[in-house]
């Protein structure tokens, strides 16, 4: 299984997190992994419909990621297929991966609980999907002094 | 650096199962071990475990050299690698934005609650 997980507690209401993940300007107001502002987000939001985001990164390369909204429960939980259409990683060759998003409410704000997984698993993978992370991280810390990476953002500057 | 998708995969179908991983974890503690050193801490049967080396081995996880009459097996790092590099690249793609996505959230947040706190005004 190929996966991975984020988690971010939001002082913000599940329905505001929602919105901002699933409208047109919501998604043009974070998407991407540096400041550089989005050039364009379309996102129909509904079971089926398509979403469309293309974004620039820091060094000016252009980046776009397309899919289709496979799950909506709002405020509670958005599936999406992914797809690199431009730029991205492009190793990856126009593979479908799938995003998951669940949204919990706490308090007065919003656990998130973000999740990119490979579509390509099969169900087996997706039942040790829990419990996966510890063991990675061992293994992670072994390989970790030989790093180089290659990704879209390795152009970037160093923090 | 190029890699082909259908060999991570393998990597990645390889580490779902949580006996291989353990066996993983174990050589990345210990360099060298030998197969029935290896099975010891394993309720499963030897041949189990084989079959299990067989599969890592087939991802390129571990290599198996003889010595005498033992066989050692050592973990080989570089699918790992390649393994966790596609985990770090979406990390450091979707990190800052997952944090850029909760800072434009509190604005929001604070938007409404203040335009709240005006409806109540007039309300009252």
């Amino acid at each position: 299984m190929r996966s991975l997980m984020l988690v971010r507690r939001i002082a913000a209401r599940p329905s505001i997190v929602f919105e901002a993940m699933t409208t047109n300007e919501g998604v043009a107001a974070w998407f991407g992994p540096d400041d550089v502002p989005v050039v364009r987000a379309q996102m129909d939001a509904r079971v089926g419909g398509a979403y469309r985001v293309h974004f620039r990164t820091l060094d000016g390369r252009d980046h776009e990621a397309c899919g289709e909204f496979l799950e909506l429960i709002p405020p509670r939980r958005i599936v999406m297929s992914w797809r690199w259409t431009l730029g991205g990683v492009l190793e990856e060759g126009g593979r479908i991966s799938r995003v998951e998003i669940e949204l919990t409410p706490i308090g007065d704000g919003t656990e998130l609980t973000f999740t990119h997984a490979g579509l390509w698993s099969d169900a087996s993978e997706k039942s040790h999907a829990r419990g996966w992370t510890g063991a990675l991280d061992k293994l992670v810390r072994y390989v970790e002094n030989a790093a180089g990476t290659t990704d879209i953002t390795s152009e970037a500057p160093e923090r | 650096m190029n890699y082909r998708p259908r060999d991570l995969d393998r990597v990645f179908a390889t580490l779902s199962d949580p006996t291989r991983r353990a066996i993983l974890a174990r050589l990345a503690r210990e360099e060298s071990l030998s197969i029935s050193a290896l099975a010891d801490p394993f309720s499963i049967k030897l041949p189990a475990v084989m079959k299990h080396l067989d599969v890592l081995s087939d991802a390129g996880l571990i290599t198996r050299s003889k010595h005498g009459r033992t066989v050692q097996v050592r973990l080989s790092p570089a699918p790992l690698r390649k393994a966790t590099e596609w985990l770090r690249r979406y990390e450091r793609f979707w990190s800052p934005a997952l944090d850029r996505l909760a800072a434009h959230a509190e604005r929001k947040e604070a938007e409404a609650q203040a335009a709240e706190a005006r409806a109540k005004g007039k309300a009252r």
